[in-house]
């Protein structure tokens, strides 16, 4: 085993027995997060970090799930001991999302008042509910106030909700490859994830655990389009090219570029670890994330009750959350004289380059960490 | 003031404690975290290179990592006690434009760049016919960063047609010493110009 890996993790449970009123208007009497701790909670309780998982991720960001596991969590190689997050110094904190497919209260959940799986039942909801259910989390786990909040594209609109609505709650946050809300396209590609999944027949409108059935090919669909736009152009053309897998043309429907059996198996690979249901809704979660609508859409004004020392980082090549997107976050700490660092690092792989061990960007990450909590611009 | 460069000290007194600060081209940060230090100052570096913004990040600067040529346009009119342009003025694409962003934003505004009126740089080009090297400019012409260099008179001429006024004018040496024969005869004997300008 890696030395700089955290280990074997045995994920735990926090069972909320006062339940959370969604901003949908519901109300889930009691829910379940499941969520992983790496390092140890000192005594003062001041060293806790948040880890705040994207549409895809779950609770598992580090280690392995068993001795002889092969594949670690999705952020291992930012998390661990001499990591950038350091769990040696650091308390690592990572839930699945309420409505997630890893063990946390979803669609997939047994829904007490029926004894059957939610399905199309399960409530939407948003970054809002995510937070406040991680504050519940965070309230279980003896932490008043998080050291940092760290998260990457989804996750990184949670780390700004948490400094927005919570800020005697957070230190520090990091926004890594994020957007304050939503643009029309990203909206517009969300959509076709969507419309790929309703429209397969397994569906049936939410409630195919109920019928023994499974959405596989829309759920595969909507991970190879999203796929495509969590890579860059020119990152597609340097690792697959043209190349075909048989070396010549085929003249069918089969497999023929490199490219195409890359994205079929990584949406079949999907198709067997998530639930569609609970796609459906990080993907609205996340059209419907937009601070500034609740301040006439003006995201400085928004940001105003913010006193975390903000870092935010974006990649050269993302155009899914591209750097603009996060200068608009930027830009409007500074307008209100906030403490912020903004980085655009060079990377040619698009919005996946959030999950890569890019050098200078895991040192900022380590080095912002450790920057005095005092949040002055 | 310890291991802080000579010109980034005389700066440093020229900075009132507590003030709000945009330092463009601010390298590792180490001004701003030493004026954040002993004056209380606040605000922000903007800094293209990317190491250069690891090295802020890593001492606590707040740095945004930015090409000063693409314009200062988020930052509002006068947002600022003091606008900070060390060494980097002979390096942008406009120095015109961005001496102008920097009145519009910030109340005051101090510039350093190295005097290509500077007499061994006239005698280099005058009797050995090649571009000067120097302390101040140690680049060969086809490999310098240093893109519009310009002469004390020069300077001083572009600020009079933007309408800024020179509060205070320090001629220094490449080891950033200052004389009064340098204040006397500045175009001639001051390799290093440091400027304090406001709008008249």
């Amino acid at each position: 085993m890696d030395s700089a890996s955290v280990g074997v993790v045995t994920p735990q449970q926090f069972v909320c027995e006062t339940g959370i009123d969604l901003a949908c208007g519901q109300r889930l009497d009691q829910y379940t997060l499941v969520y992983e701790t790496y390092g140890a909670l000192n005594a003062a309780a001041d060293n806790a970090v948040l880890i705040c998982h994207a549409l895809s991720g779950d609770h598992h960001a580090a280690g392995l799930r068993s001795a002889d596991d092969s594949k670690p969590g999705w952020w291992d190689n930012a998390i661990g001991p001499g990591k950038a997050i350091d769990t040696n110094r650091w308390f690592v904190v990572c839930a699945n999302n309420l409505g997630g497919c890893a063990g946390s209260t979803g669609p997939a959940s047994t829904k007490p008042a029926t004894g059957k799986p939610f399905g199309r039942d399960f409530p939407l909801v948003t970054v809002e509910d995510w937070v406040d259910s991680q504050a519940a989390l965070a309230q279980h786990l003896g932490i008043g106030r998080w050291a940092a909040v760290v998260g990457g594209s989804l996750g990184g609109m949670q780390a700004l909700d948490w400094a927005i609505r919570r800020p005697a709650q957070v230190q520090r946050v990091v926004i890594v490859a994020a957007a304050p809300r939503l643009s029309t396209q990203n909206i517009a590609f969300n959509e076709i994830a969507r419309q790929a999944i309703r429209s397969d027949p397994d569906f049936h409108d939410g409630d195919y655990l109920a019928h023994n059935a499974i959405p596989r090919h829309g759920l595969k669909l909507a991970r190879m389009l999203g796929h495509i736009t969590y890579l860059s152009g020119d990152g597609m053309r340097n690792k697959f090219g043209r190349e075909l897998r048989e070396g010549k043309l085929s003249f069918n429907f089969d497999v023929e570029f490199q490219v195409e059996s890359y994205l079929r198996y990584q949406g079949e690979a999907f198709v067997n670890r998530f639930d569609a249901n609970t796609y459906l809704l990080m993907t609205k979660a996340l059209d419907y994330f937009d601070p500034a609508a609740r301040t006439g859409g003006d995201l400085a004004a928004a940001l105003k009750p913010a006193s975390a020392r903000f870092f935010v980082a974006a990649f050269s090549s993302d155009w899914r959350f591209a750097p603009t997107r996060s200068r608009e976050i930027v830009d409007a700490l500074m307008a209100n004289g906030q403490a912020v660092s903004y980085a655009e690092i060079e990377s040619p792989h698009g919005h996946d380059a959030f999950l890569m061990p890019i050098e200078p960007y895991h040192q900022m990450l380590r080095d912002f960490l450790q920057t005095p909590a005092e949040a002055r611009a | 003031m310890t291991g802080l460069r000579a010109d980034l000290a005389l700066i440093s007194d020229w900075v009132t404690d507590g003030a709000r600060l945009l330092d463009l081209g601010c390298g590792d940060g180490a001004l701003l975290a030493e004026l954040a230090a002993t004056r209380q100052v606040t605000g922000y570096g903007v800094e293209i290179d990317p190491q250069s913004v690891v090295s802020c990040v890593a001492r606590g600067v707040n740095v945004i990592q930015q090409d000063i040529d693409a314009g200062l346009q988020q930052f509002a009119d006068q947002s600022f006690d003091l606008v900070l342009m060390t060494q980097a003025l002979q390096a942008v694409h406009r120095p015109d434009a961005v001496l102008r962003e920097m009145a519009r934003v910030g109340r005051e505004a101090i510039v350093t760049f190295p005097n290509f009126g500077h007499w061994r740089v006239r005698a280099r080009l005058a009797f050995g016919g090649r571009m000067p090297l120097s302390d101040a400019l140690p680049h060969a012409w086809y490999d310098t960063p240093n893109i519009h260099l310009c002469t004390v008179r020069d300077f001083e001429g572009l600020t009079a047609e933007l309408g800024l006024r020179v509060c205070e004018r320090v001629m220094v040496n490449s080891r950033h010493r200052t004389s009064a024969l340098r204040q006397l005869f500045p175009n001639l004997l001051g390799e290093i110009a440091v400027y304090r300008l406001r709008r008249d």
